[in-house]
């Protein structure tokens, strides 16, 4: 299905081989521009697929809370380790 | 690295250290999840439902050419199942697990979650499960009602905006249809010429004519002068002579001729009256 050849740095991550990681890998860019392009690029589609349409649903910011619970409970984990029921599992 | 443990997630590295078949679809759910969190926790959630936010996001005049007039805004967002889960992750599995797969998916983690207990069951659970039925039943019951409202306001502002437009657009087609009223009428430029031209050549005639009066009257008068003059000369010539042949006869009349002449009147009288009186007796 390889219409044009697409260089490694231009592909998204998920059309990425798991052979050729490495390379894109160091083909991204991780100077500051880079990564807050990145983010913006992110968030733009994040926010133009879920929240910029004319009727949005609840999901568009129920998964945004979702992810934050998730994040708060992994970065509270070493915290919320002492709950538990048993010692070994 | 104990078995079975793994580690978390960071940059787009999958480090993998047990070959638990399940270990790999919880990888594979946790890339997606790490993705999404990443791209959501790096901006706070900036927006209401609704698209009544500034669209900040769409690219702006970015190239040379623009996209005018804006493509309009898509009706629907992507789907979501059960509001956490987009739908593009159970299509993402179906073509090799079919429709129970994420479920599948989904039972195998919570199962292992708990048996790790990497999820730890404490107080906070039995507050967040509170929390989690109130949210839910509230959202069932007043959702549909309270969408319904924002799209009212919405539907508000958006009709607001085409007024403005229609009229505008009104105005600017009335604009045209003028300009092409004006373009129609200066058709008939050559009958405002034509009667332009008439009056002109009117004002020349009644010019023309005027001085053609006012020539014949000052010709009439000098041409009556000349007439008035010779009268004038033919009278006085008249009167002259008259005059003069007058007193020459009365100077030529002497005194003696005078006294002879009367003498003679008498007599002549007092023979007619002899005359008639000898005529009346008879």
């Amino acid at each position: 299905m390889a219409d044009k050849p697409v260089t490694i740095a231009q592909k998204r991550l998920l059309d990425v081989k798991l052979a050729e990681l490495p390379t894109w890998m160091t083909s991204c860019d991780f100077t500051p521009n880079g990564i807050l392009s990145a983010m913006r690029r992110g968030h733009d589609r994040y926010y133009n697929k879920y929240i910029n349409v004319k009727k949005g649903g609840i999901g568009g910011i129920s998964m945004l809370l979702a992810g934050y619970v998730i994040l708060s409970y992994i970065w509270e984990y070493d915290h919320i380790k002492h709950d538990r029921w048993r010692k070994y599992h | 690295m104990k078995r079975g443990e793994m580690v978390f997630i960071k940059e787009d590295t999958i480090c993998m250290c047990c070959n638990f078949k399940e270990i790999f679809y919880v990888v594979l759910a946790i890339h997606f999840f790490d993705f999404r969190i990443r791209a959501a926790s790096a901006f706070k959630g900036s927006s209401a439902l609704g698209a009544g936010v500034l669209h900040a996001s769409r690219s702006l005049h970015t190239s040379q050419q623009s996209l005018a007039p804006l493509p309009p805004l898509p009706e629907k967002g992507g789907k979501v199942r059960y509001g956490l889960i987009p739908e593009e992750f159970f299509q993402f599995l179906y073509p090799k697990t079919g429709v129970t797969g994420p479920y599948m998916l989904g039972t195998g983690l919570l199962t292992y979650l708990l048996s790790k207990e990497i999820y730890v069951i404490n107080h906070e659970t039995v507050a967040a499960a509170s929390i989690g039925i109130i949210i839910i039943y509230g959202i069932k019951k007043y959702g549909p009602s309270v969408a319904a409202f924002i799209d009212k306001l919405n539907e508000e502002k958006v009709a607001k905006a085409q007024e403005v437009k229609d009229t505008a657009m009104k105005c600017l087609d009335q604009a045209v249809q003028n300009e092409k009223k004006e373009q129609w009428r200066v058709d008939g430029r050559h009958m405002l010429f034509d009667a332009k031209r008439n009056n002109v050549a009117m004002l020349l005639e009644i010019n023309f004519r005027e001085r053609l009066h006012m020539v014949t009257n000052e010709v009439k008068k000098r041409l009556d002068y000349q007439i008035d003059v010779q009268n004038l000369k033919k009278r006085m010539e008249q009167e002259h002579m008259i005059n003069w042949v007058e007193k020459n006869v009365v100077r030529s009349i002497t005194p003696q001729q005078e006294k002879e002449s009367i003498a003679k009147c008498i007599s002549d009288l007092k023979i007619l009256a002899k005359a008639t009186q000898a005529r009346a007796t008879v």
